[in-house]
């Protein structure tokens, strides 16, 4: 027998009914000039014409865009915190300026990427911590951009 | 003006997808697990160096695994099946046209694309693997079948760096030539033991075979291979799979089962995993096949399997016709006194929903009309809210027979309390 080119390569079991983020779902919040009065059709609904979508605002690339958590609070000086959640992009090239996810020693570390004049460093936004100067001994690498922070207040 | 076919296949995929998020495993050799830890099912490239086989015996190669400080993972389709999405995404972003072909692979179309079409590969797998992290080797050429041999090229040869164009190759003949038959897409084991047998060992020496030969010994599937091997597109995009003509739904156990009512459980469990697949392709089965066995490996036990199929009166999916079923074959076959390693459950006779044969005895099925829509409505369910939200009492409640998954990596793009976290220290 001639095995079709087109059989189905056996995916594994379960492959078929794995979870996908959603990332077309519609988390909306309405946007509405004017308050609505409950019980009677409303006078306002004419005007409601677009409903605000968070995954818009904050996910322009879904593909690359990957959520992590943080846990310190050595970026307390942009606003980052413990606990807090950020919105990372990996399509976005690193540069100067740009907070990011970089990987140092095998840990995953948020900080913001500056220049110095003695080359670039991974800075904290925090008195109490000390960049990590980046050189050819270095082992390190960005995986991704830091676009947003969810911070619950 | 000919086509350009690319196919685009994501290297050791699953292994890529823990290294993605385990970076600093990026030079250690990666193993993954089959479901319930059983067998190897995918490898890095420093675990395929030190020799490990595809599908060895987890238990087997364990002790070296560690002594060569492999990492470890159970199989975590939730991660899998996310990276895949977006892998797929990123290409149909960048790409007129895609054959998404299995979880790693795609068929794209990049036929004109702005600056040729391995250029144009190149700067794909760039994307790719920056957004993503995946590693994608991709073979472009005229038909599928050769694009297709045209990504094991650029996978094995190092030179390519990833992107093998066949058109653009100066010789391909001699990567026909390197290609072994039974290595060529839509050449079965068997037709390629035969061929080697007749010194056809290379999909170029198949090339040379005569068409009404190749026709009357390998039907028109071989045919078509063969054209497509000479450059003539047989298979066209989006011709995609032909519906399956069986479904199977199979598992090894967590623990050995050695009771009726946990084989009954499991039993009705794979049933209705089989039974949703059987609906979403939009078929009835008018056959199922229960079997189950015990563990060959262990030496000194009592050893036993059996099989059973069964027609059913009617071709159907109802799930619950289909678990009275499975459970009534396998309280046929169950012995007590084994301990039992492995169940499943096979659907076969399918046929599409619309058009399907009536039994004159039985009812028609219009006769049962809450059948339909409630399968219906508990699909919904499964899918909006998760696998299991609403389960079938025959499947058991502890379900103590489950699988081991113990060493997962977390579901990092799927689930709140797994993703991913970075330090500010």
């Amino acid at each position: 027998m001639v095995s079709c080119p087109h059989a189905e390569i056996p995916l594994g079991n379960w492959v078929e009914a794995v979870s996908r983020p959603d990332f077309g779902s519609r988390l909306a919040v309405p946007l509405a000039g004017e308050t609505v009065p409950a019980g009677f059709p409303s006078p306002a609904e004419e005007y409601l014409e677009k409903r605000l979508d968070l995954n818009e605002h904050l996910v322009a690339r879904p593909e690359a865009t990957y959520f992590v958590r943080v846990s310190g609070d050595s970026m307390i000086g942009a606003a980052i915190h413990h606990g807090d959640l950020l919105v990372v992009d990996r399509s976005v090239e690193p540069k100067p300026g740009n907070v990011v996810i970089a990987l140092v020693d095998g840990e995953f570390t948020v900080k913001r990427l500056r220049r110095t004049p003695f080359g670039l460093e991974l800075a904290p936004e925090n008195p109490e911590y000390t960049p990590i100067q980046l050189n050819d001994d270095t082992d390190f690498l960005v995986w991704g951009v830091v676009l947003h922070v969810v911070h619950k207040v | 003006m000919p086509k350009s076919y690319a196919l685009i296949d994501c290297n050791n995929f699953y292994a890529s997808c823990e290294r993605a998020f385990r970076p600093e495993l990026a030079e250690r050799p990666v193993v993954v697990l089959s479901n319930n830890d059983g067998c190897v099912i995918a490898r890095s490239e420093e675990a395929k160096a030190l020799g490990i086989g595809m599908g060895t015996p987890y238990f087997k190669c364990r002790a070296m695994l560690e002594r060569n400080g492999v990492a470890v993972f159970s199989s975590n389709y939730a991660l899998y099946g996310d990276m895949s999405a977006r892998v797929m995404r990123i290409l149909s972003r960048y790409c007129p046209d895609v054959e998404v072909y299995s979880i790693d692979e795609a068929f794209c179309d990049l036929t004109g694309v702005p600056g040729g079409a391995a250029a144009y590969a190149r700067r794909l797998r760039a994307t790719v693997f920056a957004w993503t992290g995946i590693p994608v080797s991709v073979g472009i050429a005229r038909t599928k079948t050769l694009a297709k041999l045209a990504n094991r090229f650029a996978k094995k040869q190092k030179r390519c760096r990833g992107v093998f164009d066949l058109d653009a190759s100066p010789d391909p003949d001699r990567v026909l030539g390197w290609t072994d038959i039974g290595e060529v897409w839509g050449i079965g084991p068997r037709h390629a033991k035969r061929l080697r047998a007749m010194g056809v060992d290379s999909a170029l020496k198949f090339r040379e075979l005569k068409r009404d030969w190749v026709q009357k010994k390998m039907t028109v599937s071989g045919l078509h291979t063969l054209l497509e091997l000479r450059g003539f597109p047989c298979h066209g995009f989006h011709s995609g799979p032909a519906d399956k003509k069986t479904i199977v739904s199979s598992r090894s156990f967590g623990h050995p089962v050695t009771r009726l009512d946990h084989m009954l459980e499991a039993a009705s469990q794979y049933t209705t995993r089989a039974a949703e697949k059987l609906r979403k392709q939009g078929s009835v089965a008018s056959g199922i096949l229960v079997y189950l066995q015990t563990n060959s490996f262990k030496l000194g036990q009592p050893q036993y399997s059996n099989t059973l199929a069964m027609p059913l009166a009617v071709a159907t999916a109802h799930t619950p016709t289909l678990i009275r079923a499975a459970r009534s074959g396998m309280e046929h076959i169950f012995r007590d006194g084994y301990q039992y390693k492995k169940c499943g459950v096979m659907l076969s006779g399918l046929e599409p929903e619309r058009g399907r044969w009536l039994n004159l005895l039985a009812l028609p099925p219009a006769h049962r009309p809450h059948d339909g829509p409630l399968m219906r409505a508990v699909d919904d369910v499964n899918t909006r809210w998760g696998r299991d939200t609403v389960s079938f009492a025959a499947s058991g409640v502890k379900q103590e027979w489950r699988m081991k998954r113990e060493m997962r990596s977390p579901r990092y793009t799927t689930v709140w309390e797994e993703i991913l976290t970075v330090q500010a220290k």
